[in-house]
């Protein structure tokens, strides 16, 4: 009966809860590879103008849907091909990067800071404000996602104001719950009855009192959430709804390709596959940060 | 003589946890008789539960049985093939589990975890089979047991559930049942009703019981020979009047000195110093012996051995090596 | 006792449905530009009289407030209005003729993706962190990364024009309409014992089916092995197991049934988004359901028909939720019986 012990791993080892928070990061090889490729993303973004070979706008009628340069027919010139118009793949998914990163960052921000604003107001003040708002939660919870932003822009047309309007107008609702939750139990916690006894503010305490601690669940979230919202732009750049057509954007990129995939499939694949990438890295950001501070959110 | 119900003969059962592997039931050895009521006492986290699980063999992973022999109505337990073992299990040796709350299926009606029991093993099915929860659950003490079938636990008080739980458990008719911590979970009015309970069940139905616990007025009354376990080892093994008369180990001694005795405030009630040792990293040798008033250098260098003593008592202390006839010196470590 | 609770929860709904036809109406009236140019932007030549009565015919000339009680008045009869790309006819009749194509592509990537989900998650509780555990892990991750409309066109690319394998467009291949009974081709076929219809209208169902049922299958398989593993943990399956159940009855019956609990709010979420992904896909792959009318309709800025379209997925997604509910109170005796709101498992 004796066997060796080398095929019992530890199951699950719990986190010593005194590990910093950056060392569980970074020792997640994982998280730390998706890190990176989310820098170069950002490089990408940012520095566009100097890393893109050609203009992304820029048509050259001699060398319409170029094959990449490891394909016969392909050149150096342009790497990853050209599209229907000739305009240098590589160039467009580089600048398109903007439009993704932007969008998905602008989208984020906006509604964690309205959402949890909201839903910290809501928990701990509760009344009427929160009855209005859980009205107001639960049709627009009514709605899937998508299908709202649609009716939105549909209204509206490509527009990039309206598209983060549209994108935003539901989002806020999921950080709202979280830190309406977190409010709530805070609003019984000790450390908040201990600040009052001691004569704190009612801003003074929600701000440097229960926000610190609704910090974690919201960062965690908005990582998540804006994987959803990138691919969300995409989808409906894709559908010609969302980002202007005169923006290099990943969706209207596939959207232009689609009609060559028979000859010309570079044009629709590596778009697609750059969003891919993204939204592959985000996610795993996102889990990698929900281990780090929000295990109790584990799936 | 008859040979034992349950022989136990050196089980050793690891863990692998995330501070390194550990033995939590280390060497353990004892019998159980036919009809015998055995105490395995000890602290939290000393092995009695894992010794109980181990002969169930319902040690999973990250636990792992690696040596030893559980020897049951003559087969070993521990060779048998996993289908031979659930044959056994729930039908000629059942448990009983501390929380009836917890380990209880929220999910399904209290009838239906009878009834399952007595389906499984062949015993009963359909009508015949609601028929007898019904009586085992009158059998228990439950009033209106035809209703209580369709309850579910969380709709049962706790002394209820418990009984449930023991109905479960004599369902099938085993001859051995192992008590884990029964009482533990139950406030004290209750703690004597379930013990009076089970004492009747042994009783009419035979039954041979090991009961867990680290409750010495609950072994006092009930049981007729105890293990003393401390850091997944036995360290002494006797019936129950010698063993409060006269402990022969200075960890049983230090336990019944902590119990306080009624009408007799003079006599003082002394913890013992110090606390369980991490069995992650334990003792070189003895274990008690950072904690034992009575430690001598010896303890230190090396584990001493189960002094055999009369009337078939064991206690693992050097202080006994002078009464002694017989040592048994635990085999070199190998593995 | 049912019935009190279904009728509370009904009621609960009049003001979520009434939030939503609000949210409808006055997202697609935020329009800028005239419907009515564009109905008539094909037209050629219009006297301003023309205009005039056609806006007076849509009531577009009343006030806002008025419209939307008209709106609300008509749509609970199911009167839609007029669809104004479709030559007039009534907006229901449009929707209604694609209701049976895009119930028959959810049903089938409900199908797939509970199918693929159950034992995977299964599977990956019962040895957490092993192999097949990690993969399947890893695929989830995939699952919920791949924007859907490219997942759709690689697909086609490689399935459908690579390797001629499937179809890559439309619902059946022409001529082979399966008799209507339910308007579901392939159950249609099924049911009438036509066998190349069958095999068609499946072989059209399979590639955006797939594309559909992926992130669904990932978010339900990755809520499952979570909820699975907290359930196998608890001290009711080692009672099960003491009471020398197999291992199957163990897994399966005891910590299955409380390890649905949590998962059926996914489901039920995760449905509600294959709502969505329909219109995606649908347009993708030219599949003849709402969603593809609906993107077509908001490229015709045919408003009645959007809206149409939106006001049935919200409504759906409200039912789908309603029933998810329902379905959880059916499966939690603590629920039931008004005892503690919480999940059975593992918490």
């Amino acid at each position: 009966m004796a066997q060796s012990l080398a095929d019992n791993r530890p199951d699950e080892g719990r986190a010593d809860a005194r590990l910093g928070t950056m060392r569980l990061l970074v020792g997640n090889r994982v998280a730390l590879a998706s890190g990176v490729l989310i820098l170069v993303f950002l490089a990408m973004g940012l520095f566009a103008p100097w890393l893109a070979p050609h203009d992304p706008n820029q048509q050259h009628p001699d060398a319409i849907r170029a094959a990449p340069a490891w394909q016969s027919g392909g050149n150096s010139t342009f790497l990853l091909g050209t599209d229907g118009l000739g305009r240098d793949l590589l160039s467009r998914i580089i600048y398109g990067a903007r439009v993704s990163i932007a969008l998905g960052v602008a989208v984020v921000l906006l509604t964690m800071v309205v959402g949890s604003g909201l839903g910290l107001l809501a928990g701990y003040f509760g009344g009427w404000l929160d009855g209005v708002l859980s009205r107001v939660v639960d049709s627009l919870l009514a709605f899937p996602f998508l299908v709202l932003a649609l009716a939105v822009m549909a209204a509206t047309g490509p527009d990039l104001a309206a598209l983060v309007l549209a994108l935003a107008f539901k989002g806020w609702v999921d950080f709202y719950r979280v830190s309406r939750g977190d409010a709530l139990a805070a609003r019984q916690a000790d450390y908040v009855m201990a600040a009052r006894g001691l004569g704190a503010s009612t801003p003074h305490l929600l701000l440097c009192e229960i926000l610190p601690n609704i910090v974690p669940p919201i960062i965690v979230l908005a990582a998540l959430r804006m994987a959803t919202i990138i691919i969300a732009e995409a989808s409906l750049s894709f559908l010609g709804i969302g980002v202007p057509p005169s923006i290099p954007a990943w969706g209207t990129m596939v959207a232009d390709g689609r009609a060559d995939i028979a000859t010309a499939w570079w044009i629709a694949t590596f778009p697609g596959l750059a969003i891919l990438l993204l939204v592959l890295s985000v996610n795993l950001l996102g889990e990698g940060l929900r281990d780090a501070l929000d295990p109790r959110m584990s799936l | 003589m008859e040979r034992p119900l349950l022989e136990v003969a050196g089980l050793r059962t690891w863990f692998d946890t995330y501070r390194g592997p550990l033995v939590a039931a280390d060497r353990v050895s004892f019998e159980l008789r036919r009809g015998e009521t055995l105490a395995l006492v000890g602290e939290s986290g000393c092995g009695k539960s894992v010794t109980a699980t181990s002969i169930m063999r319902l040690v999973r992973r990250p636990g792992l049985i690696t040596h030893g022999q559980v020897f049951f109505r003559g087969e070993d337990l521990l060779r048998l093939p996993e289908r031979a073992m659930r044959r056994l299990r729930g039908r000629r040796m059942a448990m009983v589990f501390q929380d009836p709350l917890s380990t209880l299926n929220p999910a399904f009606t209290v009838g239906s975890q009878i009834t399952e029991s007595l389906r499984v093993h062949g015993v009963a099915r359909g009508r015949a089979a609601r028929d007898q929860a019904a009586e085992l659950l009158a059998a228990m003490g439950l009033p209106s047991p035809r209703e209580r079938l369709r309850s579910y636990p969380h709709e049962l008080s706790g002394g209820m559930r418990q009984r449930v739980m023991i109905a479960i458990a004599v369902s099938c008719s085993p001859e051995l049942i192992i008590a884990d911590e029964p009482t533990t979970a139950l406030d004290v009015t209750l703690q004597a009703q379930i013990m009076e309970l089970l004492a009747s069940i042994r009783t009419k139905r035979g039954l041979s019981m090991i009961l867990i616990t680290h409750d010495l007025g609950l072994v006092s009354r009930f049981c007729d020979r105890a293990a003393v376990m401390y850091a997944g080892r036995i360290v002494e093994y006797a019936t129950v009047p010698e063993l409060l008369a006269r402990p022969l180990h200075p960890y049983t001694e230090g336990l019944l000195k902590c119990i306080p005795r009624l009408g007799r405030p003079d006599i003082p009630v002394t913890p013992i110093e110090g606390a369980v040792p991490d069995l992650a990293s334990p003792p070189p040798a003895c274990r008690f012996a950072p904690r034992c008033p009575y430690v001598m250098a010896r303890c230190e260098e090396r584990e001493p051995p189960d002094y055999r003593l009369a009337g078939g008592r064991l206690a693992r202390c050097y202080l006994r090596e002078g009464e002694s006839e017989d040592a048994l010196w635990p085999p070199e470590e190998g593995t | 006792m049912w019935f009190r609770f279904l009728s509370r929860r009904l009621l609960q709904l009049i003001p979520v449905l009434i939030g939503v036809s609000f949210i409808v109406f006055f997202t697609m009236r935020l329009t800028p530009g005239d419907p009515i140019e564009h109905m008539l932007g094909q037209a050629g030549r219009v006297t301003p009289q023309q205009v005039d009565e056609l806006r007076s015919y849509y009531g577009l000339d009343r006030p806002l407030a008025v419209q939307y009680w008209m709106f609300l008045r008509h749509a609970a009869g199911g009167d839609f209005g007029m669809s104004y790309s479709h030559h007039g006819r009534p907006v229901s009749e449009v929707v209604l003729e694609r209701v049976p194509a895009t119930v028959e592509l959810t049903l089938f990537a409900f199908l797939l993706a509970l199918g693929f989900a159950i034992p995977a998650g299964i599977l990956a509780a019962l040895r957490p962190q092993g192999i097949y555990d990690r993969t399947t892990t890893l695929g989830a991750l995939l699952g919920i990364s791949l924007p859907g409309f490219w997942l759709g066109i690689v697909l086609m690319i490689l399935f459908g024009l690579r390797l001629h394998w499937l179809p890559i467009s439309g619902r059946i291949a022409l001529g082979l309409a399966p008799e209507t009974i339910t308007g579901l081709d392939s159950l249609d076929a099924l049911l009438t014992g036509n066998m190349p219809a069958f095999w068609s209208a499946l072989q059209h169902l399979l590639l955006p089916g797939l594309v559909l049922a992926a992130p669904m299958a990932a978010m339900v398989m990755r809520m499952l092995r979570s909820s699975m593993i907290g359930v196998l943990q608890q001290d009711y399956v080692q009672f099960a197991r003491a009471k020398g159940l197999p291992e199957t009855v163990v897994v399966g019956k005891h910590a299955l049934r409380n390890a649905v609990g949590p998962t059926i709010n996914v489901v039920a979420l995760q449905t509600g988004l294959l709502l969505s992904g329909n219109m995606i896909i649908e347009t993708v792959f030219q599949y003849p359901g709402l969603g593809k009318l609906a993107v077509d309709g908001i490229g015709a800025a045919d408003y009645p028909l959007v809206q149409a379209v939106v006001l049935i997925y919200a409504v759906s997604y409200v039912g789908l939720n309603l029933a998810a509910d329902i379905l959880q109170t059916a499966l939690d005796p603590k629920l039931r019986t008004g005892g503690s709101y919480g999940a059975v498992a593992g918490r």
